[in-house]
């Protein structure tokens, strides 16, 4: 049976959700963006810096042990999570982002060849257009993008069609951040599969709101962030089969990633430090390790049943509202509302709901090829965490009647 | 010796809410502000919204954070003055309201009076409006604009598309 928690005993952990501002009640909508982070986050990295800070695979001193085993035990937390199947595979970088570009940098040149293909979607994030326009110009290989409908579904017939023997790489995101739309992970990766091609996915939106395990999966790779997973900014996480990870070649040299270092030869170092050149974000794993304790305990049953009805319930409130045309409505998705609004502009809404206490994001959300498809050039978008409740959503609509009388 | 009070000391002895609740706060702006009658009039009734055709001056500006664009267009008549504007802006209703307003403060004015009206729009943004500035018309109006720092680049962004076309006009050979 799920263990229901009382929302509002979890939003005591969030010592910010407590804030006025402009002297309003805060009322956190931005979670695609960034999400906030619980007490024991925060006192995990305080206390690392209060007791442990030391540099971790380094010393024979006791602060440096403790850094090293509190780091790797963090690693291990974000193995289980992800349900991989050795440490090995979970290479700490800072976001997504970079996750993105050393699969780019490392596998892409590696591997990416004049005339291959490089398939992402319509919807991705410019982080997963960009690093593969950069490695395709290089190349000579091409972007494949796959089209999406005005639901914004992903149209896997048109995926199936463009899948062949050129096929590098398929590299699409987990969940949309612009439109909420959950892909057919399952679907993609066994049809790429089929055709010999290896998957990456963009989990950034997707890790904190659903249970995701890669033996299930069974992509080849698997890239998010700790800032919108309740953690720190400036740590991320790639997932990498091991015998991928093995045969790639190191993305940045430095210090950390080797075993011995001659003018003549390098030795690099065995997984996963061969791709963490470099000391790592230590307080930042840390932390990451203490989000990943603080979602366990609150469970994805709960989470994702409370966002569930979250999703639900705005979705309704706000297709209500006269002049308002939610962008993004497909079957699944996640707890993520995009609109438009006849009568203002989206940096407008995000002004008036702002001066109400109503932080919500607003602009092309780093995915401006979603805009251009639906032919508008921003949005203003409502992303919820778990810890947001039906009150903040009713804020929201009140807000929006104020954008309302002012643009009426 | 007298030792120094470490950074830390000081706010240590203060809990965290106590710290939060007296950090200073922003004023409140009434929402009229920033949507005040002559930034609404501009915005709702742009003045010079055309496209013209043999344009002497033209530029197009966009604002990355949000894919915003400002488009003008200059003609100038046989003495260098400004004879035609056309102007169109994609955007929210600062961008809209300041493009309109800008452009009302052109006419037959030369392209270094244009300039310089540009350069005293840029100052009052960053600066404040002062004394002299009312030759700047119902720009003043976005001195409001000031109040919200992201905003400053809506109410720039035609200033800019103007500029840059200005320096490619003169740049042009002949």
């Amino acid at each position: 049976m799920t263990t229901v928690f009382d929302v509002n005993k979890v939003r005591d952990d969030f010592p910010i959700l407590k804030q006025w501002v402009n002297g309003y009640p805060l009322v956190y909508l931005d979670n695609g963006a960034t999400s906030q982070k619980p007490q024991s986050v925060i006192d995990a990295i305080v206390n690392y810096y209060t007791t442990t800070n030391s540099n971790v695979h380094r010393g024979v001193h006791t602060l440096s042990q403790q850094a090293t085993d509190s780091y790797e035990g963090a690693r291990a937390k974000v193995r289980q999570f992800i349900n991989a199947g050795d440490d090995r595979e979970i290479i700490f970088t800072r976001n997504t982002t970079e996750g993105i570009n050393l699969v780019a940098h490392s596998y892409g040149r590696q591997n990416v060849g004049p005339g291959d293909d490089i398939i992402v979607s319509n919807m991705e994030h410019h982080s997963n257009i960009v690093p593969w326009q950069m490695l395709c110009e290089e190349k000579g290989a091409n972007l494949r993008v796959v089209p999406i409908d005005d639901t914004g579904e992903l149209l896997m017939d048109e995926y199936e069609k463009m899948l062949g023997p050129r096929t590098k790489l398929v590299s699409i995101t987990h969940v949309s951040n612009a439109l909420g739309t959950i892909l057919p992970v399952a679907e993609i990766v066994e049809m790429a599969h089929a055709h010999g091609a290896p998957v990456l996915f963009d989990g950034a939106q997707a890790v904190p709101h659903m249970p995701v395990d890669m033996k299930e999966l069974d992509c080849e790779f698997y890239v998010f962030s700790g800032h919108k997973l309740f953690g720190p900014t400036g740590i991320g996480v790639l997932y990498g089969k091991a015998e991928y990870l093995e045969a790639m070649p190191p993305f940045l040299g430095g210090g950390e990633m080797i075993k011995s270092v001659t003018f003549e030869k390098t030795i690099y170092n065995d997984l996963p430090y061969k791709f963490e050149g470099g000391t790592p974000d230590i307080a930042g794993a840390i932390g990451l390790g203490a989000a990943i304790d603080y979602v366990n305990d609150l469970g994805f049953d709960w989470i994702t049943s409370h966002e569930e009805e979250l999703l639900r319930y705005g979705t309704e409130a706000l297709s209500s509202i006269e002049g308002l045309k939610i962008i993004g409505t497909a079957a699944h998705k996640s707890s993520i509302i995009s609109f438009v609004m006849d009568k203002a502009h989206p940096h407008d809404i995000g002004t008036i709901l702002d001066e109400q206490g109503i932080a919500v994001r607003t602009g092309h959300h780093c995915a401006q090829p979603v805009m251009q498809r639906f032919r508008i050039p921003a949005t203003a978008r409502a992303s919820m965490a778990f810890y947001n409740t039906k009150e903040d959503i009713d804020a929201l609509v009140k807000g929006i009647d104020q954008v309302l009388e002012v643009f009426s | 010796m007298k030792l120094r009070q470490s950074p830390c000391a000081k706010l240590d002895t203060i809990p965290i809410f106590d710290r939060l609740i007296s950090m200073p706060q922003l004023p409140d702006v009434p929402l009229d502000g920033l949507y005040g009658d002559l930034v609404m009039d501009h915005y709702r009734n742009p003045r010079n919204h055309a496209s013209i055709s043999d344009a002497d001056v033209e530029a197009e500006e966009f604002n990355p954070f949000c894919g915003d664009r400002a488009t003008l267009q200059l003609k100038l008549d046989g003495q260098g003055r400004v004879s035609e504007i056309g102007a169109r802006a994609d955007g929210c209703s600062i961008i809209q309201a300041a493009t309109s307003m800008l452009c009302d403060q052109l006419h037959g004015k030369s392209l270094d009076e244009v300039a310089e009206i540009g350069e005293r729009f840029r100052h009052a943004m960053k600066n404040g409006a002062g004394d002299d500035d009312l030759e700047l018309g119902d720009l003043l109006a976005l001195q409001v604009v000031r109040q919200y720092p992201v905003r400053i680049k809506c109410a720039l962004l035609p200033l800019t598309a103007l500029e840059e076309g200005i320096k490619a006009y003169r740049a042009r050979p002949g």
